[in-house]
């Protein structure tokens, strides 16, 4: 039998006298090395056996998990990943929907830079976005704060808050016209009542300065509802404990929110951030139903041009090009806020 | 000055009371622990003198100021929480420093008192460090820098050390003590545990339902408890009670349980056990009271003989813990472990009467005290 390496280690014992150690003389450890078998071919077999099984058994656990998948998946695929691929490849042809399809290169493309409309659209949806996704999360947590305190009515208000976002958005539109009428609406009249006088009351959606305005306040109470109902369940799962810390270390109100409801709510604000920002490019039946993109181009967004592009034009692979757009759009700012999470 | 006074203190939630007309007295520097079972009030009681609880009615006196309505942060107190309440998102350092920030102390003085506090509680280490990367026992020791670092008069400690395994829990108790002594503050303890409360109290506050049982020393808590359920509550393994039905004997009186004999000692207050003549009592004896042989020391007038038949031995190693049956009675003995016997053994100990507790078996009040 082949002897394995030998290895000598000197063992001092730590409480020890030096003289200790000499008298019991240096304790030498051999420690040899023994093969892991005698007989390495049986050895072998039996490992081999064992690594089929394990095979086998991970080939099946793989088999039901993608059985599980796979109703889910062929939806996906069939509703969602061909036309999206479609899509891509589409924004590349030329297509009126009718005629047969041809190749168009880089022409949808180029004339992105030519086409005042789309320019104007990039723009809005920008404008949109920056205004009305910290707005919308402002009068959100402000809202879960006010309705997370126990008040009278506070499941009532919590539910009419939560109203708007369930509401059928075409009969919200037409109130939400109805009450910013410029001529009779209410909220002229009492902007007038306030003061103001009749040539300086705005226009709401008739006017090209303040159609964007309409839309964004819109946006915010038609969505800051279902926004509150993802901060109060945040701010619930905020332990009551730090507020009482806190308290003892003397903050106040405002301290108390800056310093532990804010941070706490960190993963809920990152995640309402993302989907706000998300919907906020995708942005389209509330313009639609309250401004149509007007007046002229002022609340003209990306998705309403693509609408326009697609079915009032039917230019299919001009339109699918502006998605394409708007697709790395939304995935660059995704990606970025994803980014600046990881790196808090 | 830091002596607190509760007159009268009460709590109620709508038509529930959980704190009933609580009278204490608590000295300046004084280690006090609160201790009861869960729902016995006394984490309520902490939180009144915490301001974290209204108070339903009485009196909160922090030194001679009347604090009833004064916020928490004004009351000169700390607290260290049960699950510590460390802000998640702060390092050690911040965590400790914030209390010292939102006063507005100056950078270098926050600076010095974190570090001093941090180099007394072994976690200069870990000033960078966030919560969650810390152990247990670290984040517990970052509860109390945070609490020490603004020199309160008085620290409020809820169950402090409850989330701790055992080993580490007997570590930190000594080390409490130990900041207790250097802090030179009022400490007020809440805890379950009564080894936490024999080990670290100067004095003891037994609660139950709401209402103040006893409050002692330790000793004379464990030496002479007012009522069954203080008895019961301090020691372990419990004090065991038995029916026994005392008799005139002489010049004094015995405790007779199942046929046994046990004689009362001359010392018990026989003006207090006379009207009890002939009826049925609690005798209470602890467990320890229990012995194979008489020792030596013990006058041989106040033993007896008292046997029983073993239903389990639990060895601990330093003693073995006897469960008996006895007169149809769980009782048990700690007994050396040289002690040989096997289940369903009857074996004969000998019971020392010179701690003995007898209780009024309807109201549970002591007889003795």
């Amino acid at each position: 039998m082949l002897m394995g390496p030998q290895v000598l280690i000197e063992v001092r014992l730590p409480n020890c006298s030096q003289a200790d150690i000499r008298q019991r003389g240096r304790m030498l450890v051999t420690i040899a090395h023994a093969t892991m078998s005698d007989n390495p071919v049986q050895a072998g077999r039996k490992k081999k056996l064992r690594v089929v099984s394990k095979r086998r058994r991970r080939v099946e656990n793989a088999l039901i998990a993608y059985s599980f998948i796979a109703p889910n998946f062929l939806g996906f695929a069939v509703f969602t990943l061909g036309p999206i691929l479609f899509a891509f490849a589409l924004a590349f042809m030329h297509w009126d929907g009718s005629n047969p399809i041809t190749f168009a290169g880089l022409d949808n493309f180029w004339r992105l830079f030519e086409d005042k409309a789309f320019i104007d659209a990039l723009w809005n949806t920008i404008v949109f976005t920056v205004v009305s996704v910290p707005a919308t999360l402002a009068c959100a947590l402000g809202l879960a704060i006010l309705l997370n305190q126990k008040i009278f009515g506070r499941d009532f208000f919590r539910t009419a808050m939560f109203f708007p976002y369930v509401a059928s958005l075409v009969a919200v539109a037409v109130v939400w016209n109805m009450i910013f009428n410029p001529e009779m609406g209410p909220v002229n009249m009492i902007l007038y009542t306030l003061g103001i006088a009749p040539e300086n009351l705005p226009g709401w959606a008739a006017d090209r300065h303040w159609a964007m305005v309409t839309v964004i306040l819109f946006g915010i109470w038609k969505s800051m509802g279902y926004y509150m109902v993802i901060y109060l369940a945040g701010l619930q799962g905020i332990n009551s404990e730090l507020y009482e810390a806190a308290g003892l270390d003397g903050a106040n109100a405002w301290q108390k929110f800056r310093h532990v409801t804010l941070p706490q709510l960190a993963p809920t604000t990152f995640f309402v951030t993302v989907m706000l920002t998300i919907q906020s490019f995708k942005v389209f039946d509330q313009v639609y139903m309250i401004t149509q993109g007007g007046p002229g181009t002022s609340t003209l967004v990306l998705v309403y041009h693509i609408y326009n592009e697609a079915f009032i034009s039917w230019d299919l692979g001009y339109s699918s090009m502006i998605s394409l757009v708007l697709f790395f759009l939304v995935l660059a700012v995704t990606v970025i806020q994803f980014r600046r999470q990881k790196e808090d | 000055m830091a002596s607190i006074s509760l007159k009268k203190l009460n709590k109620t939630f709508g038509a529930l009371t959980v704190v009933h007309d609580i009278d204490l007295e608590i000295a300046d520097k004084e280690f006090i622990i609160l201790v009861g079972p869960s729902g016995c009030g006394k984490s309520t009681t902490l939180r009144m003198i915490a301001g974290l609880e209204e108070i339903s009615g009485g009196e909160l006196l922090i030194g001679t100021d009347l604090m009833n309505d004064v916020p928490s942060k004004d009351r000169d107190i700390a607290m260290v929480f049960q699950n510590y309440a460390l802000y998640p998102h702060m390092t050690v350092y911040k965590n400790m420093a914030f209390g010292l920030e939102l006063r507005r102390a100056p950078r270098d003085i926050i600076d010095a008192k974190v570090q001093e506090a941090a180099k007394i509680l072994d976690i200069t280490h870990l000033l960078n460090r966030k919560p969650k990367a810390l152990s247990g026992g670290q984040r517990q020791r970052v509860a109390l820098g945070r609490a020490m670092v603004r020199n309160p008069e008085v620290f409020l400690l809820d169950e402090p050390l409850s989330n701790l395994d055992a080993k580490l829990r007997g570590t930190m108790r000594a080390e409490i003590t130990k900041l207790h002594k250097r802090l030179d503050a009022t400490f007020i303890y809440v805890t379950h545990d009564q080894v936490e409360a024999m080990t670290m109290a100067d004095r003891i506050v037994v609660m139950k339902d709401g209402h103040i049982q006893q409050v002692d020393t330790p000793q004379n808590l464990y030496d002479r408890p007012v009522n069954m359920f203080v008895a019961g509550f301090i020691g372990a393994p419990q004090m065991n009670l038995l029916p026994a039905t005392i008799r005139r004997s002489g010049h004094g009186f015995t405790a007779q349980f199942d046929g046994r004999v046990l004689p009362l000692p001359h010392t018990f207050d026989v003006a207090r056990i006379a009207p009890y003549d002939g009826r049925e009592v609690m005798l209470g004896i602890r467990p320890e009271n229990f012995h194979e042989l008489a020792p030596g020391d013990i006058d041989p007038q106040n033993t007896a003989p008292f046997a029983a038949v073993v239903e389990l031995a639990e060895p601990m190693g330093s003693e073995i813990h006897l469960n008996l049956l006895a007169g149809g009675r769980q009782m048990v003995a700690r007994v050396s472990p040289r002690f040989k016997s096997k289940i369903g053994d009857a074996v004969t100990l000998t019971a020392d009467m010179t701690n003995a507790q007898l209780f009024d078996p309807e109201t549970e009040r002591s007889i003795l005290y």
